[in-house]
């Protein structure tokens, strides 16, 4: 058996484990049923088109306009429909809107004539999805590698803690209990993802909102593969935090440099994603590339060589930072007097490897 | 084909603190090997090494004549002083994982699971979370754990603590049938008793040092001056007189008494039988803890 095929055993087992885990199983169904509620709600909530109370001489131009139109004797009796709520609006002679409390945009739109628009930046985005998709795309890395860098920390704990990494470690290369642990770390943060993007292209569709998506699609594209090694770059960090400690309660203690590498980045890509030379570092840096930079392409600020270097340099990144943590894992794996100081565990390897 | 297990000056360091010294000894195939020492003595170190756990700053573990490597610990069993498993998984579930681990494909893995906790008497509750199980059975499921591959070598640190006496035989029992099956076995413990009543070879390490290596039989011979018991029909109080005697214990009609190494015992028993009546005359073998206590002294 080699180390790959260790690596599998290891990768299974943490996905079966945690596919019985009840805490995960509902988180799931929860972020699911809010990315249904998110994309199929709004669109309901905002109604069909209005009733609109009219006499005959005034209703031709609503009913081109596809709203309802309800045909009344005179304006007054107009007025009353709107007061008895039988109709959403009325219009009288002027011609006048009427409504209780709320303009109807779609009434007036009817009535007014419009200018041509002639966009000339056409792929300039709406202000409130140019708000959002930032948000969402920091939030969904944010939430997803700090949840399953946790579980990682926490796995590699337990192991220490019931002390079964000593047999563990006398089968199987410390090497591969850690690329186990990233590897089902990461196939499980990528499929809850998948599917909670599934469940919202769906409600997407469902809500009529397709516009967006297809705005949406080139930026999720490149969020995939930012988001999988950004994730494996944390996850080796995880791992390594999660060796140095001795016991679950000084998860927290160890954890703080990981902690502030996936914060810091979010914070800065919420608070800054206006601000295009910020925006442009932050594209660049491995910690918060996985998001910088899909938005930038999203936005169409980044030129098309942009994400491939970026891509490399996080990948270089990720690289060391497993070399990194591989070796702080293995230096501090045994140690189960107490908590590991870094240097130590970097300094000792104590198994033949 | 029979095949031995070597460990060649081993040294090993913690810090400044030198816990192994030029540690050198073997566990032959078939046999028993009882590891005894203090606690702090070295054991676990050296077991640790053996099993690549822990790498030795010199020296060497070599198995049939040639260096350990990574492929043949994989056919090692390993019992770790420290116990533990997965709380949260079952028995038969993480014994398996570990068959795998340890490089047996999924259908031999469940087999040999099957087989071994029926066999530890844990065949009833192997569905059952480990985390619920009583302290002994999971020792139990613990001794399944290391041996659900069919190692072709036992280490075990400290098989027998915490066991209650039932579970005692059962791995006793087990361990018998791998040595007799041709499996070297080595196995550490502070209970001397434990160790005398089981082990067919010795080693005593002390302070990082092997203080002594051997067969019990040779160890009985070479670390202890002839020793004997005499049972007279009166006061034995005599003995004292003899020349050469050094009695050790005296108890009226009973003496316990040492000669110097190389002299007859015969004089003694002649001058016992001029006096009346001897019930008894026999050697005295020296208990463990009586060589334990002379060679780590």
């Amino acid at each position: 058996m080699n180390v790959t095929q260790a690596t599998r055993l290891v990768a299974e087992r943490e996905i079966r484990v945690k596919l019985r885990d009840r805490t995960f199983l509902f988180g799931t169904l929860f972020f699911l049923l809010i990315a249904a509620a998110g994309t199929i709600l709004p669109p309901l909530f905002a109604g069909g088109p209005s009733t609109v109370a009219v006499t005959e001489s005034l209703a031709a131009p609503l009913r081109a306009a596809g709203l309802e139109v309800r045909v009344v004797s005179d304006d007054r009796a107009a007025e009353q429909a709107v007061r008895d709520d039988d109709a959403d609006a009325a219009v009288v002679t002027g011609p006048a809107v009427l409504a209780m409390d709320d303009a109807p945009d779609d009434v007036v739109r009817a009535l007014s004539t419009q200018p041509t628009v002639r966009l000339l930046d056409p792929d300039a985005v709406d202000p409130v999805v140019a708000f959002l998709v930032p948000f969402v795309f920091a939030f969904v890395f944010f939430i997803t590698s700090q949840t399953f860098g946790v579980q990682i920390a926490q796995s590699v704990i337990e192991e220490k803690q019931t002390r079964i990494v000593e047999i563990l470690v006398a089968a199987v290369p410390v090497r591969a209990l850690l690329a186990g642990k990233v590897v089902a770390g990461a196939i499980l943060a990528f499929a809850q993802i998948a599917l909670i993007a599934l469940v919202a292209v769906l409600g997407l569709q469902i809500g009529d909102s397709g516009g967006l998506l297809s705005l949406l699609a080139p930026a999720i594209g490149w969020f995939v593969p930012f988001f999988l090694i950004g994730f494996v770059l944390l996850a080796a960090m995880w791992a390594a935090a999660g060796a140095l400690a001795n016991r679950q309660e000084d998860i927290a203690a160890v954890s703080t440099p990981v902690q502030l590498a996936v914060m810091l980045p979010f914070f800065a890509v919420i608070f800054l994603n206006d601000n295009a030379t910020a925006m442009r570092v932050l594209s660049y840096l491995p910690f918060s590339s996985p998001t910088a930079m899909p938005l930038r392409l999203f936005t169409g600020d980044a030129a098309g060589w942009e994400p491939i270097v970026s891509l490399v340099l996080l990948v270089l990144a990720a690289g060391a930072f497993l070399l990194a943590g591989a070796r702080v894992y293995e230096g501090s794996l045994l140690r189960t007097n107490g908590r590991t100081s870094l240097r130590t565990a970097w300094r000792e390897r104590e198994t033949i490897g | 084909m029979t095949r031995t297990l070597r460990l060649d000056g081993v040294d090993r360091s913690f810090g400044d603190r030198q816990v192994l010294r030029n540690v050198s000894f073997e566990v032959s195939a078939g046999r028993m090997t009882g590891f005894v020492g203090a606690n702090g003595a070295g054991k676990t170190t050296t077991m640790r090494i053996i099993l690549g756990v822990l790498a030795p700053d010199a020296g060497e573990v070599s198995w049939g004549g040639a260096t350990l490597t990574r492929q043949d610990r994989r056919r090692f069993g390993y019992m770790p002083e420290e116990r533990g498993l997965y709380p949260k998984m079952t028995t038969r579930e993480q014994v398996a994982y570990l068959g795998r681990l340890h490089g047996l494909d999924a259908a031999a893995a469940r087999r040999s699971t099957d087989a071994l906790l029926d066999r530890v008497g844990l065949g009833e509750r192997g569905d059952d979370l480990l985390e619920t199980l009583s302290l002994g059975n999971q020792q139990r499921a613990q001794i399944a754990a290391a041996l659900v591959h069919d190692p072709e070598v036992l280490v075990l640190d400290e098989p027998f603590s915490g066991l209650d006496p039932l579970a005692v035989e059962t791995v006793v029992a087990v361990l018998r049938e791998r040595a007799s099956a041709g499996a070297p076995v080595l196995f550490s413990s502070h209970q001397l008793d434990v160790v005398e009543r089981l082990c067919d070879d010795l080693v005593i390490i002390g302070d990082g040092v092997i203080r002594a290596a051997g067969s019990r039989q040779q160890l009985r011979d070479s670390y202890t001056v002839p020793r004997f018991e005499l049972v007279v029909e009166h006061d034995a109080g005599w003995v004292r007189d003899h020349p050469g005697v050094t009695v050790v214990e005296l108890d009226g009609a009973r003496v316990v008494f040492d000669l110097p190494a190389g002299t007859d015992e015969q004089p003694v028993l002649r001058a016992a039988l001029a006096r009346g009546p001897v019930r008894a005359f026999r050697p005295v073998s020296p208990s463990l803890t009586e060589i334990f206590r002379e060679v780590t002294q």
